[in-house]
This record gives C-alpha cells, structure tokens and sequence, in this order.
C-alpha cells in the first residue's frame, strides 16, 4: 500500500459519508412520496445506500486502526469530522431536487464504482464491484423521471430545470483533486457529465451553465444543513450511549 | 430457458455443518434456504470443533444479514458446536445465477416470479467483466406466477424488499413480487 493510512481513511471516509449522508435524506422520503411505488423505491435506494456506507465506514474504522466501528464513526462525529460533498448534505424536498440529485450522484458512483471495483485495494473493489449493480438501477430510476418531468407538462418541465439549475452548482465538487483517492476523481468527469448531459438533453431541458459553489465537503466544511441532519441521525444513538439492538 | 450456470459453493462432500447451515430458512423468504439462495459461501471446521461459516449478502443493505448470522450461530450451537462464528463476505459479489433451479421452482410456487438469468457482470473474482454502466437490464417476459400468463408489467422496479420488484398481471390482475436478476 503506497497510501498512507490516514489519507486512505480520509478517503474512504468521504465516499461512506457521500452514501450515509444520501441515505439519511432519502429516508425523510418515506411516507412522503407523491406514490406508494415512489416511497418504496426511493427508501430501497436509501437502503442501498446505507449499505454501502456501512460497508466502507467499517473498512475506514479498520483502515484507521484506533478500534472505531461503523456506528462510532456514523453517531459519533460532528458536521466538521464529515468528509461527504455539499451535493448530497443540502434538504432535498421537492421530488425533482431530489431526481436530479440522484441522477448526478449515482451517475458518478456507478463510474466511480466500476473504476475501483479493478483497484489495487481488494476491500474496496469488493464493495464497489457489489455496489455497481445496485446504483445501476439507482442510475435508472432517476433516468426514466428526469425523461417523464422534463419531457412532461409545462409544469413539470419547469420544475425539472429549475431543480437542475439549484443542483448543478454542487457537480464540480465531485471531480476537485482529493488526497489519497485512489481513482482520479477528475478522470471521472468526461464520463458521468457525458451520461447525465444526455439524459437532461433526451429529456428537452437545458444543461445549467452556472459556477460551481465552493464545497469543501472533503474537508471538513459544510453547509449549514448537515448539522441538522446529524441531529437528526445522531440523536437516538447519543441519548442511549452503548444501546444495542 | 437455457440452464444457469450453477456456481453455488457448495462442496462436493458437504459437511454435516454445512448441511445444518445450508438448511436454514431464508428470513424473508422462509420458502427457500440460504443454500438455495447461494447466500451461504463456505463453511469450515477446525480440529477443535470450531465452526466458520461465510455468507454474502444479496444487496449491501440487506437487513436480513443479522438476523441470518443470529440463526445461524444458534442452528450450528443447538446442533453441539460449540464455538461458531460467521464471516461476511462480498467478493465475489452475489448473483441470482447462483440461484439453484430447486430454489426458482419453490418461489414460483410462493407466488414470486423467480429470475431470469443475470448475465456476465462480475467475473469470478469480483472483477467488472461486463457492460454495468448502462440502463438496467429488463426482463423481456416475466410469467405471473399465479395464472402463468406471461402478459405481465412491472408496476415499480423496486419492491418490498431490495431484491424484488414489483409486478402486475395483465391476465388475471393480480400483482405479485419479481425476484430481480442481478
């Protein structure tokens, strides 16, 4: 390994809290969704997510080697110990925020996932060539209602754009440089603004031209929106200390 | 149909540990067995008696997983072994290719539409070998596990559990779960 161990963690730190993060928002979806389909769809994908943040939180506590298990990492750090980008901490209530977030971050993390499904470092290819086949449907799902919205009623066309618009400042932050990543994070962009560029075309809405907001997410910087998802998330686990199921 | 490749890891001489572990029911779909499923990838013993079981998971978010790992331990202590503990694995990660044809017949028969073949995703050590970055592939035909009719629709591609979608007959009207190939 030519990875120092703490940037290793760092890194795996920030893919977990990507996929934590996503999880925790879709789960606000459930028993709010316009249809019974769209709840179950949209808490399966949060329930694959949550897999595989637990998966690489493990991996990151082990990488770390102070004894820290998926839960300390996911209950007990604060916002500024989290290595998740601004993309995925921001509220998503409305549904085509929610689509059009989806359709950046699982495009990214099936291009992400196969690349480190073929790395050098055997855990993570393991839960990346696992998680490739379910962001692949995540990738889908947010597909077919970007097309049905944008490509729709006057009214659904423009929420489409509009949620695109709020969401596409947030894109650039996936590809900056991080240190210890092990697959070139600029050397994804082609491909997924490719992907996501086509559908938002096939769909007759607009690729947003805006600049991209600061982020700062993999390091330690944050909106002000996480630290209200972490109250949230981290509330049970910190006023029963030690409870098990 | 052509016949699935079958690339279950079960021995050639089972254990009788293996045997006790392969038997036990599938918590969500107590019709079938985590060897049926393939969830069950090897099962060890030591000199001293001492039981490893390795399983996969179907999804990375299964919540089945603790609970198989509880009875598992349990099967395995109630049947005299007395230690007994229970590795995850998810390289190589999981297909439904490794789906025994005994395991499709018994979900049809519990009214879920069993799947169709996966395709050449991951290789045997895990490795990407196939096109994974397009749309989800979706089965041409999935019979009604009910009347049979092969007039069928998916209603919603995710359904009550990761593993399943969810599907309407156009014949008789019933809805019913899909076991999704993956």
């Amino acid at each position: 390994m030519t990875t120092p161990p703490s940037t290793l963690f760092d890194y795996v730190l920030g893919l977990a809290d990507d996929a934590l993060v996503s999880a925790q928002r879709m789960g606000w979806w459930i028993s709010r969704a316009p249809e019974l389909e769209e709840d179950v769809a949209l808490a399966n994908i949060g329930l694959d997510q949550l897999g595989q943040a637990r998966a690489l939180l493990t991996y990151a506590g082990a990488v770390e080697g102070a004894g820290r298990t998926e839960d300390d990492l996911a209950y007990l750090r604060d916002d500024r110990e989290f290595r998740n980008v601004w993309l995925v901490e921001r509220p998503q209530a409305d549904f085509a925020v929610t689509i059009a977030r989806l359709l950046v971050l699982a495009t990214w993390q099936s291009e992400l996932y196969v690349a480190l499904a073929s790395a050098s470092d055997p855990t993570l290819a393991g839960v990346a060539g696992k998680a490739v086949k379910e962001v692949a449907y995540h990738v889908d799902h947010a597909r077919l209602w970007t097309l049905r919205l944008g490509d729709g009623t006057e009214v659904s066309h423009l929420r489409m754009q509009q949620a695109l618009d709020a969401e596409w400042p947030y894109v650039e932050e996936l590809f900056a440089p991080t240190a210890g990543a092990l697959v070139d994070p600029g050397a994804l962009r082609e491909g997924v603004l490719g992907r996501v560029e086509e559908v938002v075309v096939a769909a007759t809405l607009s690729v947003p031209q805006v600049a991209p907001a600061i982020g700062g997410g993999r390091r330690g910087l944050h909106t002000e929106h996480l630290g209200h998802l972490l109250a949230e998330m981290q509330h049970l686990h910190r006023s029963h200390p030690g409870a098990v199921w | 149909m052509t016949g699935f490749v079958d690339r279950r890891a079960a021995p050639t001489a089972p254990s009788a540990a293996w045997k006790i572990a392969a038997d036990l029911p599938d918590p969500e779909l107590p019709v079938v067995t985590i060897g049926d499923l393939g969830i069950l990838r090897d099962v060890t013993e030591d000199d001293q008696g001492r039981v490893h079981v390795t399983i996969t998971p179907t999804y990375s978010g299964c919540p089945a997983m603790e609970t198989i790992s509880d009875d598992l331990v349990d099967a395995l202590t109630s049947a005299g072994y007395q230690h007994v503990d229970v590795e995850y694995v998810l390289s190589p990660a999981w297909t439904t290719d490794w789906m025994t044809e005994e395991a499709r017949a018994k979900l049809a028969a519990y009214g879920i539409a069993p799947p169709g073949p996966a395709g050449p995703v991951t290789g045997p050590a895990g490795q990407v070998t196939g096109q994974v970055t397009g749309p989800v592939t979706v089965p041409l035909a999935v019979r009604c596990p009910r009347c049979g009719s092969p007039d069928t629709r998916e209603s919603s591609r995710f359904g009550s559990t990761a593993c399943k979608s969810l599907w309407v007959c156009r014949s008789c009207r019933e809805p019913f779960d899909h076991f999704k190939a993956h």
